[in-house]
Parts: C-alpha cells; structure tokens; sequence
C-alpha cells in the first residue's frame, strides 16, 4: 500500500509509462498524488517518487536537471503533448496551476525509433550529438581568434542567428512529429551558422555532413506539419527547416566531386 | 622565493605564485613553464571530469594541442552541464564603450569584490585572459548582442560601475557551453576525444602520489569502469547543493571533489558560499530547488519592504511614504546595485524584523512600476520579457502589474578544492578547474565573473600550465590492473553495497532536506560560533540516521537515479561538517562569511586581515575525524586593503 503525502488539496491521478529497457514490454501505471497549484509538473512526480520510495516500491526514471527550462534534460509527453498543455514551456517549469483537481495525466517518454527508451521515461538522444559531431561548430583553435569587433555582424543576421541557438535540445520537437523528424533541431544549428560570417568558410561542407548524420540516424523526413515549432519550448521557427533545405540543396549543386 | 614562501603559510601550500611585476606575471611564467613538444603530446591521456564552460573549454583545447583527451560527465550530453544555466553575462576588459574600463580595473574590483580574500596574481591572470575569452568566443560564432552598428554590445552588471558584461540575451552560459560543447564536438569527430556520458566519478586513483586516473560509475548499465591518464583534470562545479535548496541543477554535486579531498586533496575555504538576492522564494515543503531571476533585474527594479512590521495590505495598496527603500536609503551610491553578499543580508535583515512580505514573511518586493511608468512597459519587456515570463509561469503573478517578491538563495560556491597558480591541487597531476577550485573570487563573487574563470580555465591556463606536471615529471606508465585501481573500484562498490543494504524507512530527498535546512538556518547568511557548534552536532545526528536509516530501492545495475542521489547525499553529510568547521575557525565576517560577532554598528561585515587574510585549506586526516587546517598566507601588493564601501 503507498502512503500518500499531502501537499494540498489537488488531486491528481497519474498514469505513468514503466518501462525497464529499449526492448522490454512497457505499461501505464496509474498513481494518486496529492498536489498544490504552485508545485511544478517535476515536483510532482518527486512527490509520487517520494512515495513509492516510501513504500518499498521503485521510483520512476526520468532526465531533469536545472529545472529552470534551459539545459533540455527533462523530455516527457504530457497528455499527448512534449513538454504538455502550456506553450513554450519545458515539462519543468510547467506548473499545477495548469491542472484541476480531479484530473487524470497521462505521462510518457519521447516516442521515436531514434531515441530508444532507456528506462521508464528516459530515452537515448545521443543521436543529437552525433549530428552535432558531424558539423555543428566553426573549426577555430583556441588562441587563434581576431579581435572580437574585426567581425561586425548585422543585428538583424544576429538576431536571427540567436533566435536559431537558443535550441536547448530537447528532442520535443522530434516527439511532435508524426515522422519523428529531426528537421528542426538540425537547422536551428545549421541556422545559427549560415547567418553568421563565422560559419561561412564551411557553410557547404556542415549543410551536408549535418544533414547526412541526422538521415542516418534514423530521423523521419518534413512533411510540414509544424508540429515541431509548437511543441518547442523555445519557439524555433519552421523558416529554420526551410532554410535548411535551401542550403543542403545549394551545396548539392556545388560539390566539386 | 616565490611570493607566497611567507612564513605563516604551510609547506604544504606553495602557490608557485611568480615574482616580478604584477602585470607580467602571466606572461613571465608561461615563458618559464617547460613546454611539451607538438610531436610529443600525443604520448599523453589527460581525464577531464566535466564538460561546463571549464571542463568543456579545457578538453577541447588540450585535444587541439595534440593530448589524448577523455572527457566525462553526468550527463546524457556535455552540453547539459550546469554552466547552461546561467543568465546574465560573461565580463571582459574590453572597454569597448570607453568608459575607462582596464585590464588593471577589472583586477581591482575583482579582489575588492571578493573581500580580499583572493590570490592576487590569479586575479590579475583573470582579467588579462578576459578579453582573448571574448575573441574566442566571437570566432566560433555565439552570438552575443550586438548593436545597430553590427558590434558587440556591453552592460553594466552586477554592481560594476563600468560597462564591461557581454550578453546573450538571459542565457549567456548556455550560449557559451554550446561554442565550448562545439569545439569539444569538433576534436570528437577528429577522434581526439573520447567522450564517456553518463559516467559519474566515484573515485581518484592516486599512483605513487600522483594522480593517475578515474573510476567513474555508468549510470545507465551500473558497471563500474577504470580509467587511467597522465593527468586528471576536475572541473566538476560546486557544492551549493549541501543547502538542498539551491539555484544549482539538481545533480550538481560534490562527490568527485570529496572523493580527491579523501585522496589527499586539501579543501579551501568551504564556508564561502554566494547566496544570491533576486531568486524566486519557495512556496512549500515539496519544492526542490529554487529559480534564480538574473540579477540585471536590479537595474531597474527597486527593492522595497513596507516600513511597518507585519503590514497585511497588497502592495499596491502601501503608499510610497510607507515603503521602505532599504538599499536606496542605506547605500544612496550603489542603491540597489550593491554587490550579492550586501544586497542578501540586507533582505534577510529585514525580514528577521518581520518586514519581510508574501505567505512565508521571507520575501521583499522588486518593483519595476517606476521604471514603467518611466520607460514604457515595453521598453521593459524588451530588456527583461523572459525573466517575467518565468516568474509568472512559477508563482502566478504578472510582474508588469504587481511588483515581484524576491528572496536570497545559494547560488555559487567561492570555496573548493585548492590549488596553486597551475591550478594544480595538493595531489600532483590533479588539476582543478573552474567553480570546484577555491582560487579567484575570495569570499564573495562579483556577477557575470564565473562564467569568465570557467573559460579562462580551460581555454588559456590550463593548455599552459598542464605541461608542468607533464614535461617536468617522470610519469611511470600504470594500468588500470594495478593494485590502486582495483582498490578503488572496491571502495567504491562496497559502499554502494552498503547504501542499497540500509533499508531504512526514510527517503534520501528527505535526508537531504533535512541537512539543507541545517546548513542554512546555521551556517547560511549570518553565522555565529555558538550557532555553527550546534549545528555541527545536528549534521553528526543526522550522519548517523542517514546511514542507519535511508531507503535506496532498484536496481543497482541498471538506471538508478536514487542509488546516484544517496551516494551524493552521504558526501555532502560529510562535507557540511569541514564546512561549518571553516565558518568557525574563520572568527571574522568577509563577503559571503558573516559572522554575526563581528559586523560594524551599522551592520556591516567586519573584517580582520591581521588575523585572517589567510585561505584555509583542509587535510583529510581520517574518517569520523576532524580535517587539518593549512594556511596560506595572502599577501597583497597591488591593491590597498579597505573596508569595502557602497555608501
């Protein structure tokens, strides 16, 4: 029997996915959790967590870290929705004023042949840092840098360029769509780079080499659904994906070999 | 003689700090460090533990340079390290607004800054690598703000009275992290590093007195892996998670740094912890960390408590004669721009006189109505829009209509694990980066100042000074089948062993709660010997129940988040006693130490620097037994020793 602790006067009901590795069989296992409406949607389940403990039973497994929304950790499917019911905003910083008392919450890992479940609601998204590797940086040694203000930037180019960066790689974006594509991760770092003077040396050669991995990873192609920009917790536009393909087609038609 | 050679300093601590003119130190000794031939580097593995703006930086230049690199970290990706979070900006001394900034300024305000309990000579190396930093960084493409003009932008930040922050909007460190997590990804691809995720080190293996490799657990399949290298670099952030509530990410932690300290690490100065004055306050029992709002909100914001105890009205409802202003009134040239140590204590002030306003009593206003009223309400959601965005999301309030209620919390940790100008600790080969060193912010760090010594770590000391140990001596070649290795790997296991044996009936979160409550209700803004002695007591009791009694079920070898979490919270029980013991042996106030026996009438810190312009450095001597105390005498030169003033 679990003993329960009350932190209010919100009851919730919890079903959670239990799931023990990349090819076991997984489940929803349905909790009761005694909330406020100032706990946030991850103190909840440290509560749940909490009382399982208590009870001789197993904590669920699930990635969070800063809770402040910026490192990207935490990636769970609140009711059918990455990151759940309010825009732009990670499963972290979502808050149980959100919810009424009496409701039921469904509670799931990021579904994606590319990122196999690990355990219950944690998933591999080490694909993202593969396509990273394959290009997602200005190849600079250290100390070899020019004076900081030798490389003016147009302020509309850098903000732009900013608005693609500030992807916190959560893989939402992935859950969203139902091709479970890549697209919008990919680009935003593409994005950053082909805006900026920095990334032009290799613009052609990073538009492949990222787009190739991040095939051959198993992502799913754009059909342009868009569910990508409104699951993203950072409002990365589509215009990303849009320029992504402009500049892999680009630098199709300029490979020399 | 070196200058630290001073005779009040152990032998034990030599800060191989150069002689010479203060500004050609750096230099000098760069020109004097043995060097490691090109062709040669790739005969050496460095281990760096860590992959934030320190550990990230450093992997990736030394794998540059030619060194085999293994990098490890926590996380499921380098780029999550805790560095990401950070907000506000990275200081250089650019003076690219030419307000009078200097290379010399900086140096200044950062020893002022930091009480004058900092090295000197590391200070000034800060500041002199402060503007390659910005080169760097601009080289591999962040993108920081930029003017009209298509150059980069400055602010004032964090009580400094010149314009030298550089910003990416509210997430500077995680623009950074990403440029040093892209040149780590570069040199992964070329396969000069190897990059272990999800490993936690749970061990130093010290070989012969040296340094000499790693044994770090897999948190996803729970088997134990030996690692080893020529020389190990840590860079494995603070310890502010001992208060449970803290601002830090919730697994930063200090197991790899008291795993070194139990291998002959010394530990300096772990009683200096920043609390921070704009966070979010807490709303209940349940809440697991707190959500710091960038200090830039101070810019604008003014600070205010109602002038009558207790007063239940909305704060809209107190009339501007009944408010009190307390950092305008008290310090009319900072306002409230005073540095975080200041600006913390003064809050928790007026809430110990019942001042303090929201639900709990523990909260002051920050209220932007004049600078809307001023400056147009979009002007003010164009500098700050995401920070009011977070703080509606957390507490339900709309801070464009009801002023915002703020109250300090632990935010960055000043101590660490101490080493000397090479960054190198009191184990040779064991190198120290970034917030886990003790070595550049004294007792109290200036904003926008730990994103500047994480990079200047790992992208300009480090590749430098690394060579010491490396060219200078004899390296014997080890295997992880040595009896060090295996010796460790069983340490570790045993008490991993032990921890799913306890069988208890109490959680390790509640345990932590527990001792986080005590260190910050004994040893948090304002201490007192009597109070540190009791809480030394509690921390013992609550030792002895958390090894008697904590409840880690699951699986050990497989994903274990609880078994990960317990281990952690055994540390920090152990930690949390040198660390009062160094808030009371300590007997004056000084940044972020105050002692409540010692403070001006007006209630200022009171420092005393002819007895404690010292950094303590603690020896593990035992288990179950009180550390040494090692003394390093600082000695200040450049910059004249005053009472800090905001007035």
């Amino acid at each position: 029997m679990i003993q329960k602790k009350n932190h209010g006067d919100l009851r919730i009901v919890l079903e959670v996915w239990r799931q023990n590795g990349p090819g076991a069989p997984g489940a929803f296992e349905e909790h009761e959790v005694m909330a406020n409406e100032h706990m946030s949607f991850l103190e909840l389940l440290d509560v749940l967590n909490e009382q399982l403990v208590e009870s001789g039973k197993e904590p669920f497994v699930f990635e969070h870290d800063c809770r402040e929304g910026i490192c990207g950790s935490c990636a769970m499917t609140i009711d059918g929705k990455p990151h759940g019911p309010r825009d732009r905003t990670t499963a972290c910083q979502l808050h149980m004023r959100e919810y009424r008392n009496g409701d039921r919450v469904r509670v799931e890992p990021w579904r994606a042949n590319a990122f196999p479940v690990v355990k219950d609601l944690m998933t591999d998204r080490s694909a993202f840092d593969r396509i990273q590797q394959a290009g997602g940086y200005v190849s600079i040694n250290t100390g070899s840098a020019p004076d900081a203000h030798a490389i003016p930037v147009n302020k509309e180019n850098a903000d732009m360029a900013f608005d693609a960066a500030a992807c916190i790689g959560c893989g939402a974006c992935v859950a969203a769509c139902p091709n479970a594509s890549a697209m919008l991760f990919t680009s935003a770092k593409l994005s950053q780079y082909t805006l900026l003077p920095q990334g032009q040396p290799e613009r052609d050669q990073r538009a492949l080499a990222m787009v190739d991995q991040m095939d051959a990873e198993g992502f799913g192609n754009c059909t342009n659904h868009y569910e990508c920009e409104a699951a993203c917790p950072k409002g990365i536009s589509v215009t990303n994906i849009a320029r992504m393909n402009r500049e892999y087609a680009r630098a199709t038609l300029r490979r020399r070999n | 003689m070196t200058i630290a050679d001073s005779p009040n300093s152990s032998p034990r601590l030599d800060s191989k700090v150069p002689g010479g003119p203060m500004d050609e130190r750096w230099s000098r000794h760069k020109f004097d460090l043995k060097l490691v031939n090109p062709s040669n580097r790739r005969k050496f593995d460095v281990i760096v533990v860590g992959t934030g703006l320190a550990g990230g930086s450093a992997a990736a230049t030394l794998a540059e340079m030619g060194y085999n690199v293994k990098s490890f970290c926590i996380h499921d990706s380098p780029r999550r390290a805790h560095s990401i979070a950070a907000q506000g900006g990275i200081n250089a001394a650019k003076n690219y607004k030419g307000d009078g900034d200097s290379v010399h300024r900086l140096f200044y305000d950062t020893v002022k800054g930091g009480d004058y309990r900092s090295r000197e000579s590391n200070v000034h190396r800060l500041a002199e690598v402060s503007v390659d930093i910005i080169d760097q960084c601009v080289a591999q493409g962040v993108p920081f703000a930029r003017e009209y003009g298509g150059l980069l932008d400055n602010r004032s930040f964090g009580g400094a009275q010149v314009s030298r922050t550089f910003y990416a909007r509210g997430q500077t460190g995680q623009q950074l992290l990403l440029g040093a997590y892209g040149a780590m990804n570069r040199m992964i691809h070329a396969g000069r590093i190897d990059s272990y995720t999800k490993r936690e080190m749970v061990d130093l293996v010290v070989v012969n007195g040296v340094a000499r490799g790693i044994i770090v657990r897999n948190l996803v399949t729970g088997e134990y892996e030996r690692h080893a290298a020529h020389a190990v670099l840590m860079c494995t952030g603070g310890y502010g998670n001992a208060f449970f509530l803290s601002t830090n990410a919730k697994n930063s932690n200090v197991t790899a740094a008291w795993r070194a300290h139990k291998r002959g690490a010394f530990f300096a100065n772990p009683c200096y912890t920043q609390i921070h004055p704009t966070c979010i306050p807490r709303s209940g029992d349940y809440q697991s960390k707190l959500t710091l709002m960038s200090e830039s909100l101070r810019n604008d914001g003014r600070v205010w408590v109602p002038e009558k105890e207790g007063d239940p009205r909305a704060p809209q409802d107190i009339p501007e004669s009944e408010r009190d202003y307390y950092l305008e009134r008290k310090y009319p040239s900072f306002g409230n721009l005073v540095p975080r140590d200041v600006a913390s204590r003064n809050a928790k002030t007026v809430c110990d006189q019942g001042r303090g306003v929201g639900p709990t009593g523990e909260a002051v206003y920050l209220d932007f109505g004049d600078a809307i009223r001023r400056d147009g309400k979009d002007a003010i959601a164009a500098r700050y829009g995401n920070l009011f965005e977070m703080y509606e999301r957390i507490t339900g309030d709309n801070p464009y209509e009801v002023p915002m209620r703020i109250f300090p919390a632990v935010h960055y940790t000043m101590g660490g694990l101490w080493v000397d100008y090479n960054l190198e600790s009191t184990i040779p080969g064991l190198f120290v980066l970034g917030e886990a060193n003790f070595s550049d912010h004294g007792a109290n760090r200036l904003g926008a100042s730990a994103l500047m010594q994480g990079l200047a770590d790992g992208y300009f000391v480090i590749p430098a000074t690394i060579a010491s140990h490396l060219a200078g001596r004899q390296l014997e070649a080890v295997s992880t089948n040595d009896d060090a290795f295996k010796e460790a790997e069983a340490k570790a296991r045993e008490r991993a062993e032990k921890l799913l044996a306890c069988n208890g009936n109490r959680s390790v979160d509640s345990l932590h709660r527990e001792l986080g409550n005590t260190v910050w209700n004994y040893c948090g803004m304002e201490r007192t010997a009597e109070g540190l002695q009791e809480g030394i007591a509690k921390v013992r009791d609550l030792r002895a129940e958390f090894w008697s009694n904590v409840k880690v079920n699951g699986d050990p070898n497989h994903v274990n988040q609880d078994l990960e979490k317990a281990g952690r919270v055994a540390d920090f029980m152990e930690f949390a006693e040198v660390m009062f013991n160094d808030a009371l042996v300590r007997d004056e106030s000084c940044g972020g130490h105050f002692r409540a026996e010692h403070q001006t009438e007006e209630g200022e810190a009171r420092r005393d620097d002819e007895n404690f312009a010292h950094v303590s450095a603690w020896e593990f001597t035992e288990e179950q037994k009180l550390p040494t105390e090692h003394r390093e005498q600082l000695t200040f030169e450049e910059v004249k020793l005053t009472t800090r003033s905001y007035k």
